[in-house]
């Protein structure tokens, strides 16, 4: 188990800036996801501490120590691939043998067999261990490669979105099953994905990466109340955060493109009075009722089940809310809405900043 | 595959079918010419029109493989009935077995030594040319080489002339340092010419392989070598398996360099069953039945690893 730490690391691909200048912290025993799209540095970030990269400047220290020069063998980590990540020709034992058998681990034969069968017992795979990886499904196979971190004991899990390409019942459950395993190993995971309800749902803390650059670092709580920027807002939350434009006048939210006008909580700075401004709102902070100040058309309406996701037309301004499924609603219908003033957050519309995070 | 066939579909079906037969026909016609050439009696080689139906014989895989002479009077009936049964296939032919002078020994052809020549040959080249050429091709897919583009152009540059050209000044330089007439001569030739064309093949092989298996083996502390030896190369025996086959056809069949840097010694197959010719009337069954078991190994060769060589020549299309 163990502690990481990247210290100001940019790496360089050519011409293409991979990441920029990152710190990141990582405790013992932490579940660390770092999200964001396709590009955003996720998979360098992994490799640069899997040792299969080098950073083109800043340092990596794993429980303090700088292991700059260690090979991939020496770090001791482990890392689980989205595919690819079991050797073909081999079973599903050879796969987990294999780990423990390179010279420099030197595991006696006894207690690989010992680990194998426990790993096998944990993952639920006993009855897969003879079979070849080429008949196993996909979680099967993800099963498999966990199970190949796990027989090793390392000191740093790395996974690279191990489930995306599963499908979506056995991605939920696997979801499950792997934050169980890491709350009963202990063990410091850090845990790449495109997917925000895998990052909300299974960090300790999440990290969400831009083209390179760490915008934000907090728990899944101050991720989705307390963005960082608009793009932090608009990554997580399913529905993403209702952003619009406006601006403020004698501490009421006035919405540009149609003019209507919502009142705010006494957080906001005077600063702010009269500049061109974002306003953040969650559509589960919109309330859909009648006799509310602002009408609007439902554009669409989704059925969740739970709830039905709305999306309100008001002027030029497009707004999704979270209503109670027992609510009849159609489309094209007008109805009036208004927005908790509490939890609306304010971005500065040329920068993207939160003005809580800038101030 | 739509599992309901229109009556179009069926008949194009046919035609490819009707295609590939004629095709092999015609592919298959000369090594049918020199299989049955090879088990004719020597007057019905050259008949006109030429038999297709004959009692095959064994004449002249005997007298390829032993040295003769033209009879000048017939044989002694003695002497005939004493001869085992090869040797009585000679006097028929009216040809005599060429013994050594005082032992009285059956003195061979030259035949079995230039084969054995040509299997040294080939086989040391093959293996060569395509090791190397692994490991380089490895090079390349998985690490950063300054000038990759222009080093693999230069490598394929080799190919870009008629290798005959450069036979002159190989002649004189093998000549100057001695490699005349050696097999090491031979094998640094072809595996010289096979190499460029090793790299670039194993290279599309190696690229399909993905490195994340590697990764995979360097993260879990095996080191660069051991990944290579345990994850790649089990993974690109399909791509080796058909380079091999293809450096083996070709230094198997080179004719031209064995001509000219080549004469006893290290002599290959080659340029030796044609030479044959000479001695007497032209023996087309002998040099029949030598051309048909020349062609056995690669045969044997490229059958073996048939199911390599299928899914290899699709370059590239070795995994879904």
């Amino acid at each position: 188990m163990a502690h990481i730490q990247l210290r100001n690391i940019t790496k360089k691909f050519g011409e293409h800036t991979a990441l920029r200048g990152l710190d990141l912290e990582i405790a013992d025993g932490e579940f660390f996801v770092l999200l964001g799209q396709t590009g955003a540095g996720k998979t360098t970030t992994l490799r640069l501490i899997a040792g299969l990269e080098k950073p083109t400047e800043g340092q990596i220290f794993i429980d303090g120590v700088d292991v700059g020069d260690w090979g991939a063998a020496e770090r001791d980590v482990a890392l689980v691939l989205q595919q690819y990540s079991l050797y073909p020709r081999y079973t599903v034992r050879e796969n987990l043998e294999f780990p423990l058998k390179p010279k420099l681990r030197r595991v006696e034969p006894a207690e690989i067999k010992e680990r194998v069968a426990r790993a096998a017992r944990t993952l639920r795979i006993e009855h897969l261990l003879d079979r070849k990886t080429d008949r196993l499904s996909g979680g099967e196979m993800q099963r498999v490669s966990i199970g190949r971190a796990i027989v090793r004991k390392p000191r740093v899990f790395l996974m690279d979105e191990p489930l995306s390409a599963l499908d979506a019942k056995l991605r939920e459950a696997l979801r499950t099953e792997l934050k169980n395993l890491q709350m009963t190993l202990g063990a410091t995971f850090l845990f790449v994905t495109h997917d925000q309800i895998e990052a909300m749902s299974m960090g300790d803390k999440i990290g969400v990466l831009d083209r390179g650059r760490l915008v934000q670092t907090g728990t899944p709580q101050e991720i989705y109340n307390n963005p960082r920027n608009t793009f932090v807002a608009r990554s997580v939350g399913s529905p993403p955060m209702n952003l619009v434009e406006g601006r403020l006048v004698g501490g009421r939210a006035v919405v540009a493109p149609g003019n209507f006008e919502l009142p705010l909580n006494g957080q906001v700075a005077s600063a702010a009075e009269g500049r061109p401004l974002i306003f953040g709102i969650r559509p589960e902070d919109i309330f859909v009722e009648p006799g509310a100040p602002i009408a609007a058309m439902i554009h669409d309406v989704e059925n969740h089940g739970v709830e039905k996701i709305l999306t309100l037309v008001a002027g030029e301004a497009t707004l999704r809310a979270t209503v109670p499924a027992r609510m009849n609603v159609a489309v094209d219908e007008t109805v009036s809405f208004a927005w908790n003033p509490e939890k609306v957050l304010l971005f500065d519309s040329a920068s993207g900043l939160s003005l809580r995070h800038a101030g | 595959m739509a599992a309901v066939r229109t009556s179009t579909e069926r008949a194009l079906n046919r035609l490819a079918i009707v295609c590939v037969l004629i095709v092999t026909l015609i592919f298959l016609a000369p090594i049918y010419w020199i299989a049955s050439t090879a088990f004719k009696p020597r007057e019905l080689a050259t008949s006109v029109p030429p038999t297709v139906l004959f009692e095959p014989e064994i004449t002249p895989f005997v007298k390829l493989f032993v040295r003769r002479s033209q009879l000048r009077e017939p044989v002694a009936p003695e002497v005939y009935d004493e001869a085992p049964w090869w040797e009585k296939l000679v006097y028929d032919d009216g040809e005599r077995l060429v013994r050594s002078g005082r032992t009285g020994e059956v003195q061979l052809s030259g035949y079995p030594d230039r084969f054995l020549n040509s299997l040294i040959v080939a086989t040391i080249s093959t293996i060569l040319a395509v090791g190397m050429g692994t490991f380089t091709a490895y090079g390349f897919s998985r690490f950063k080489v300054k000038g990759e583009s222009d080093l693999l152009f230069f490598i394929l540059s080799t190919r870009m002339l008629p290798p005959i050209v450069v036979a002159i000044p190989m002649f004189l330089m093998y000549r100057a340092v001695g490699l005349n007439d050696t097999h090491a001569g031979l094998i640094i030739l072809y595996t010289a010419f096979n190499l460029s064309f090793s790299v670039w093949l194993m290279k599309g092989f190696i690229d399909e392989i993905p490195r994340e298996y590697e990764e995979a083996a360097l993260v879990d502390g095996y080191t660069r070598m051991q990944a290579f030896f345990k994850i790649v190369l089990p993974e690109a025996a399909t791509g080796i398996a058909a380079t091999a086959v293809f450096c083996f056809i070709t230094a198997w069949n080179e004719y031209a360099f064995a001509l000219i840097l080549t004469n006893r010694e290290a002599q290959t197959a080659p340029p030796f069953i044609p030479s044959q010719v000479g001695s007497g009337l032209p023996d087309w069954t002998v040099i029949a039945a030598g051309t048909f078991l020349f062609l056995l190994p690669v045969a044997i060769f490229t059958f073996l690893l048939r199911n390599h060589l299928l899914r290899g020549m699709s370059f590239g299309a070795i995994r879904k």
